[in-house]
């Protein structure tokens, strides 16, 4: 069987979840090959968590460098790993820096590349959801080695025990003047919410919701349904939520089971980023507000009156368990 | 300081974007085109470098004939001069392809400094153009920035992406790629719009930028199966009457979603 590369996310001690969704769609294909770029000492770190979600090699792309620079490490680190394994295709997992990694890397190797697959068959048919759920796409590479990037959330992580060989990649140097030296990092705190992209239940919160403190009671509902907090454009411009929490157009794509819109219109780029949801429900005061349109249950209502009362069902609910 | 600033135009991401039949590209031929939205904020980052230090701006855009509204408005806003990439081989060019051909038209640009773009645009993609463009280019790349400073041959700028914000420093030249946040663009005056019809724009196609392009490629995938998926219809709908939290909640039971 050939190799499919997974390049692995990871914060240096843990492994993302979305790494193991990749491995076990990685396994459609071929076997597993995790590429681990990082800090010396990474791979050894994440080798077993690696092979016991199906990694049968890891490719340990180690350097100081590797997390001062940006993305280009990463790049290097595939296309090294690619010119050794010549693998059936490489995948890389739907992020901003995952996407920047994946199509530098098939520029590199005049290769095509497909985005956001949320469905991948062993003949590399990729299948895609485009402009903002309005077509369902089935693409495939037609020259090169697939690059493909793969929507967080669009598998499931399958345990798949076995052994994993070692392999040593060496990393050639930064060269300071063709790439970007990241100076500082704040993290996003994770805190105890789920990632946006990848929870089952995402309440997100408008203009409607009126000031930053109003978003307590959007976060309140989200804690009570153990969901993420998302925020419409609006909102964010005007300081009610951060950035990186915009769901839409410009913003996240979220499919969760459930979507629970608060105080938003639904504005056509603020649909593409969510109408894929399995179930939509939106709380908006006025009748006519288009995303009542395509809610599966809509409440004409002040959301200042139905959230808090929502939210105090399902905690009691989820107290009697 | 020579800066080039890549934009595009695209449908108006209010309108209904529909997939042609013949060869599923974007169908432009009905939509209302404009200038994505992302990329006046980076011709806006341009000009206010212009502000305070001396600057000349190239607008680079590919795309068909009408590609040239899109540049003559970033020209209104105070560019000075425009390169078009137009050529009927460049029609559904892939992320590479156009990355390219982008990478070859500021090759043409002598001396540049900065290259300027939006870090996604709306009618879809990997947002990531950009990064590429930096690598065919061999320059840093500094990507989805919400604060970018420009000074004593470097940039520092603020990246913020899902995981958080980091800061990035790097020599000039390099690429910087803006985020919707970074800034609210200029509206183009009277007298700019009036200057731009002046302003000089070459309009040039595949063979002046990629002369040896053998086996040239526009595509390295290709579409098997475009589906419309059914549009979402309405569910129940209630007014609140004092019990729509309550009444919802049982709808979330109800459906196991609780
Ligand atoms: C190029 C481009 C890209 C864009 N990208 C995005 C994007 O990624 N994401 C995005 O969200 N938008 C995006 N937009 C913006 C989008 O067009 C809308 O402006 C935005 O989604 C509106 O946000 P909103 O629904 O919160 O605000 P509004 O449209 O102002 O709606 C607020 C809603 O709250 C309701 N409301 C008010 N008070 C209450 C209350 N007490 N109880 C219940 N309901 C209440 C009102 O009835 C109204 O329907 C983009 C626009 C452009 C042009």
């Amino acid at each position: 069987m050939p190799e499919v590369l997974v390049l692995v996310d990871h914060d240096g001690e843990h492994v993302n979840k979305s790494t193991y969704e990749l491995l076990a769609v990685a396994r459609r294909l071929g076997d597993p090959g995790a590429v681990v770029v990082g800090t010396p000492g990474t791979a050894t770190r994440l080798m077993e968590s690696l092979a016991r979600y199906g990694a049968t090699s890891v490719h340990a792309a180690e350097s100081k460098d590797a997390a001062e620079f940006l993305v280009t490490p990463a790049v290097d680190a595939l296309e090294l790993a690619v010119r050794d394994t010549s693998p059936a295709a490489v995948l890389v997992s739907a992020t901003t820096d995952g996407r920047e990694v994946a199509a530098r890397l098939a520029a590199r190797l005049g290769a095509g590349l497909l985005i956001d697959a949320v469905d991948l068959d062993s003949s590399g048919v990729v299948t895609q959801i485009v402009f903002g759920g309005s077509y369902t796409v089935r693409s495939q590479v037609t020259h090169g080695i697939p690059v493909i990037t793969v929507r967080p959330g669009a598998f499931e992580p399958e345990e798949h025990p076995g052994e994993a060989v070692e392999r040593t990649i060496t990393l050639p140097v930064v060269d300071p003047a063709t790439s970007a030296r990241v100076t500082d990092r704040r993290t996003a705190p994770a805190g105890d919410r789920p990632g946006l992209t990848e929870a089952t239940v995402v309440v997100s919160g408008g203009r409607g919701v009126g000031g930053a403190d109003g978003f307590e009671l959007v976060e309140q509902l989200a804690d009570a349904l153990g969901g993420a907090v998302g925020a419409s454009r609006a909102a964010v411009d005007a300081g009610y939520y951060p950035h990186r929490f915009q769901v839409g157009q410009t913003g996240k794509t979220v499919s969760p089971q459930l979507y629970i819109a608060l105080g938003i219109s639904g504005a056509i780029q603020h649909l593409a980023g969510m109408q894929t949801s399995k179930t939509i429900v939106a709380v908006n005061k006025d009748p006519e507000a288009p995303i009542l349109d395509l809610a599966d249950y809509g409440v004409v209502g002040d959301l200042f009156a139905v959230a808090p009362q929502l939210t105090r069902e399902v905690a009691a609910r989820r107290a009697v368990g | 300081m020579n800066i080039v600033v890549l934009v595009k135009q695209v449908p108006d991401s209010g309108a209904e974007r529909t997939l042609s039949r013949t060869d599923h590209t974007l169908d432009r031929a009905g939509a209302e085109l404009v200038l994505d939205e992302i990329n006046e904020r980076a011709a806006e980052e341009a000009l206010r470098l212009k502000e305070t230090a001396d600057a000349h701006i190239t607008v680079v855009s590919m795309g068909p004939d009408s590609a040239l509204d899109a540049i003559r408005k970033v020209l209104a806003m105070g560019a000075d001069r425009g390169i078009h990439i137009c050529d009927d081989r460049l029609h559904g060019a892939d992320l590479l392809t156009t990355a390219k051909v982008l990478a070859a038209a500021v090759r043409t640009v002598a001396d540049v400094d900065l290259v300027l773009a939006g870090d996604a645009a709306t009618d879809g993609g990997a947002s990531a153009v950009p990064a590429v463009v930096a690598d065919l280019l061999a320059l840093p790349q500094v990507t989805h920035v919400r604060q970018l400073d420009v000074d004593a041959g470097r940039v520092r700028a603020l990246r913020e992406t899902e995981n958080g914000q980091t800061t990035l420093d790097a020599p000039l030249p390099a690429l910087v790629s803006v985020t919707e946040k970074i800034n609210e663009p200029r509206y183009p005056s009277f007298k700019g719009i009036m200057a731009a019809k002046k302003k000089p724009v070459d309009t040039v196609g595949l063979d002046d930028l990629l002369p040896d392009a053998d086996g040239f490629l526009v595509s390295r995938t290709r579409v098997v199966e475009a589906v419309p998926r059914p549009p979402r219809a309405a569910g129940t709908r209630i007014a609140d009457d004092g019990s729509a939290g309550r009444q919802l909640a049982a709808y979330l039971i109800a459906q196991k979603l609780v």
